[in-house]
């Protein structure tokens, strides 16, 4: 059976970083057991069209009115690690309002909330791995890590590529944010990797009189070498 | 030519609003052969964590991945439960068969379990086995490759009724769950 290729640590971020708190009790103490990939772990749930709503993908059209900030489109592709496109694969997308709110019961942040805009976002790659969403720009926000602590604005997403081992959950980040500086989870990354999570501003994405437009691309593990036969 | 990975981020505590993709009731508990596994999940502090994530991956009571789109297969092997406010998930499935190893040795039954969570700046893969089989236990090559059998028990659930099981997740310190490197 032919696996995926291994994380290597130097491309995510530890478990343990002194700098982001909530890391201190949950991160774990041991190493991780190894396990040879099987057929648990080069498969993995798979999803359809049936599995998404019509407007999944705009987050401007979940309501009834517009949401209130700035339009951006954000797309990409999503890859393995050989540049081979994912096709068909589940791109999930969350994110705060322009107030930089979250319509989540837990956020206590005290910007309003937008009555058209819930932050939900889905879709599935097409066949040359292009996902596409139409959203606002998410606002920064204050959070309690630490004295005057502001996340930079970002986008959540969760990819599942083929299999348990290529699932990934990241954020996206803004290019010129003078947050990143200061934010210990976008810090937490190695510091040559840290610009894979911020888009680049594309003004061929851009809907003129429309939306601003970014690119994020997305790479995933890439399967193994196949060794020779013997 | 070579592309970099792109590096995982902690899904933060406000990813509720994902969750109507996917569900912790795999089947029906009318089901023959439904069974719960529920557990709950602490920190290093023992203090539950409220705002995780997790994702199940089986197979069906035949040892089968699905093979086709989540929601068009007989059994869905995929399961997703955020964690309560005392940090309590449960899932209602079939027990998985037995799959075939990495070598010749098959696996005993087993779900994956991906955990993610705020706090965690990348996800913790673990499994659950099964207490009643003992004998396929003994040869599996996961549990087996553990020598520290206080580490093995960890990946084992404990029986709480004729169909249900419990599965608690440590994710740091004392009696810590066993997390796999995949």
């Amino acid at each position: 059976m032919s696996g995926f290729r291994r994380d290597d640590l130097e491309d995510h971020p530890p478990h343990r970083y002194p700098g982001y708190r909530s890391t201190q009790t949950r991160a774990p103490s041991r190493p991780p057991v190894p396990l040879p990939h099987t057929v648990s772990e080069t498969t993995g749930t798979q999803f359809s069209r049936a599995n998404l709503g019509p407007v999944d993908h705009d987050l401007t059209r979940q309501h009834e009115g517009r949401p209130i900030g700035q339009k951006i489109i954000v797309t990409g592709r999503v890859l393995d690690q050989d540049g081979t496109p994912v096709p068909g694969t589940m791109v999930e997308t969350w994110q705060a309002n322009a107030a930089g709110r979250y319509a989540h019961d837990a956020d206590q942040h005290d910007g309003p909330l937008d009555p058209n805009f819930s932050g939900g976002g889905r879709c599935l790659t097409g066949d040359d791995g292009t996902y596409r969403f139409v959203t606002i720009q998410p606002g920064a926000y204050p959070w309690q890590n630490h004295p005057n602590a502001w996340r930079p604005a970002h986008i959540h997403f969760s990819v599942f590529g083929p299999a348990v081992a290529t699932r990934l959950i990241t954020q996206m980040y803004f290019p010129g944010d003078p947050l990143l500086d200061h934010d210990p989870i976008y810090q937490s990354v190695p510091p040559h990797a840290r610009d894979r999570l911020v888009a680049t501003f594309d003004f061929d994405v851009t809907i003129p009189g429309e939306a601003l437009g970014y690119t994020f691309d997305i790479v995933l593990r890439g399967p193994e070498a196949t060794p020779p036969e013997e | 030519m070579e592309f970099e990975p792109t590096p995982a981020q902690t899904i933060g505590p406000f990813f509720a609003v994902m969750l109507p993709l996917g569900s912790n009731r795999l089947v029906d508990e009318s089901t023959p052969g439904a069974i719960t596994i529920s557990g709950r999940v602490f920190d290093g502090s023992g203090e539950p964590v409220a705002d995780a994530l997790l994702e199940m991956w089986q197979a069906d009571a035949t040892g089968e991945y699905p093979s086709g789109s989540y929601g068009e297969t007989a059994f869905p092997g995929f399961g997703r439960c955020a964690t309560g406010p005392g940090g309590e998930f449960s899932f209602v499935t079939v027990k998985p068969g037995p799959v075939p190893g990495h070598d010749e040795r098959r696996q005993a039954p087993h779900m994956t379990v991906t955990i993610f969570a705020r706090g965690l700046l990348n996800r913790l893969v673990t499994r659950i086995y099964f207490p009643d089989e003992v004998h396929a236990n003994e040869r599996d090559p996961l549990l087996q490759s553990i020598d520290d059998p206080a580490t093995r028990a960890t990946l084992i659930a404990e029986p709480t009724g004729p169909a249900s099981y419990r599965f608690d997740i440590r994710l740091q310190g004392e009696g810590e769950t066993a997390f796999l490197a995949i």
